[in-house]
């Protein structure tokens, strides 16, 4: 089926089986590899994305679903020039290690600090419980999100 | 895994989600699919058909009236949690929505999704069958409302037909000064319960009255409580208070008479406790 979206600001349209979850469409159609895929059944959140600004499940989510949408991945998330101030927190705050989860840390701490940039640590240890980190402990993943706040309550996001 | 093969379709009306629904073997709705997906996933469900609602109109409102609240099928997680008028119209169901599965997927559950799958755990059932709620149907010969404790049959079954969509959610109207709880364990925060609560009750003459205790997650479906409700009907459940109340009190120079009224209610309160946890079993 003919699927036509917007993906980090570009309108790309794919040709997919129905049965193809967002997740693997941009996987394997735009090589947008960012995006992870830990369990494929709505348990890790690897494989976070934005829809329409909504953090979501792109493994429980089909391609056609998103029809007429607009997604951003990890990758609408960085700058060419350098780390976006929520990258430079992880960073600093030694948030990832392996890194398979960061990009749904990513994501979702995006959306979050969006729509609620001034989250208190409970209110970032409740949305961040949907995403399983196995390296960190998530105590420092917690502190850089935390610490990101000032940039997203500025604006400089 | 990767998903099973089938057949998609995305109706612009619930006439024809019905048709479809009506036309083909093996079909299923599709609405948030955050229930759906992983069943596809674990190949616990192989359909041929998925009819998707996401282009239907008049499913994903919140409507408040006289006679209570109204969510449409396709209503989600976030929606109901973003909608500040239930904390007063439906407070019960705001608190445990607030417990269903985590941030990214409260962006794309459903009302109706949830009432469908039926999951013994899931938060929604529980507390429509709590509140007497009822689940409007829709079919080809019109619509149907079956009462929640009816609708959920057993573990993932319910009474919906294979041609049938659900259509909306009705909770009766939340009296003020309604009392009301809800609790739940589960091992990590989002996963599904292990146990949980929902309650309420009214006040009449200080004496409790039409309790209402659902509890889910430890049988095949939410179920009510009759013994508990008849128990709590008719107690006098803010004893500690009416004690803070009524005791002749003074203030000294130690602590004033609010102060000692504010520790009877208190003690009185952790006294009660202690003498719950000592009966005998």
């Amino acid at each position: 089926m003919a699927v036509t979206l917007q993906v980090n600001g570009a309108t790309r349209t794919l040709d997919v089986p129905p049965r193809m979850t967002l997740a693997d469409a941009l996987r394997t159609q735009l090589s947008l590899t960012g995006t992870h895929l830990g369990c494929e059944h709505g348990v890790c959140g690897a494989c976070t994305v934005l829809v329409d600004g909504a953090a979501v499940r792109s493994c429980l989510m089909l391609t056609v679903q998103a029809e007429g949408s607009s997604v951003t991945t990890v990758e609408g998330l960085s700058l060419p020039e350098g780390l976006t101030p929520l990258q430079q927190s992880f960073k600093k705050h030694h948030a990832l290690q392996c890194g398979f989860c960061t990009p749904g840390m990513i994501t979702t701490a995006h959306a979050l600090l969006t729509h609620e940039a001034n989250a208190d640590e409970a209110r970032v240890r409740e949305v961040i419980s949907g995403n399983l980190c196995r390296c960190t402990g998530y105590v420092p993943i917690i502190e850089a999100i935390l610490d990101a706040r000032a940039a997203y309550g500025a604006g400089e996001t | 895994m990767k998903l099973p093969a089938f057949d998609y379709v995305a109706p612009a009306s619930l006439s024809e989600a019905l048709a479809a629904l009506r036309n083909n073997e093996d079909a299923k709705v599709l609405s948030g699919g955050q229930s759906l997906m992983p069943m596809l996933a674990f190949r616990l469900l192989a359909p041929k058909l998925l009819v998707d609602l996401r282009h239907i109109g008049g499913l994903s409102d919140i409507l408040i009236d006289g006679m209570g609240v109204h969510l449409g099928a396709r209503v989600r997680w976030c929606d109901i949690l973003e909608d500040d008028r239930l904390a007063t119209a439906q407070p019960l169901l705001r608190a445990a929505i607030g417990h269903v599965a985590h941030y990214q997927i409260r962006n794309r559950g459903t009302v109706g999704g949830s009432l469908a799958h039926a999951d013994p755990a899931a938060e929604l059932p529980a507390i429509a069958v709590a509140c007497d709620a009822v689940v409007e149907i829709a079919a080809a010969s019109g619509t149907r409302r079956v009462p929640a404790r009816d609708f959920f049959t057993g573990p993932m079954s319910t009474g919906l037909a294979e041609d049938e969509i659900i259509f909306a959610l009705h909770f009766p109207p939340w009296p003020e000064g309604r009392r009301w709880g809800f609790r739940e364990f589960s091992r990590r925060s989002g996963d599904f319960a292990l146990a949980g609560i929902g309650l309420f009750f009214d006040m009449a003459d200080r004496r409790n009255a039409n309790s209402h205790i659902a509890v889910f997650g430890v049988g095949d479906a939410a179920a009510r409580l009759p013994e508990a409700e008849a128990a709590l009907d008719g107690a006098v459940l803010d004893v500690a208070a009416i004690a803070a109340r009524t005791a002749e009190v003074s203030g000294d120079i130690h602590a004033s008479a609010a102060y000692r009224r504010a520790l009877i209610e208190t003690m009185t309160e952790r006294a009660l406790a202690d003498a719950l946890a000592r009966r005998d079993h």
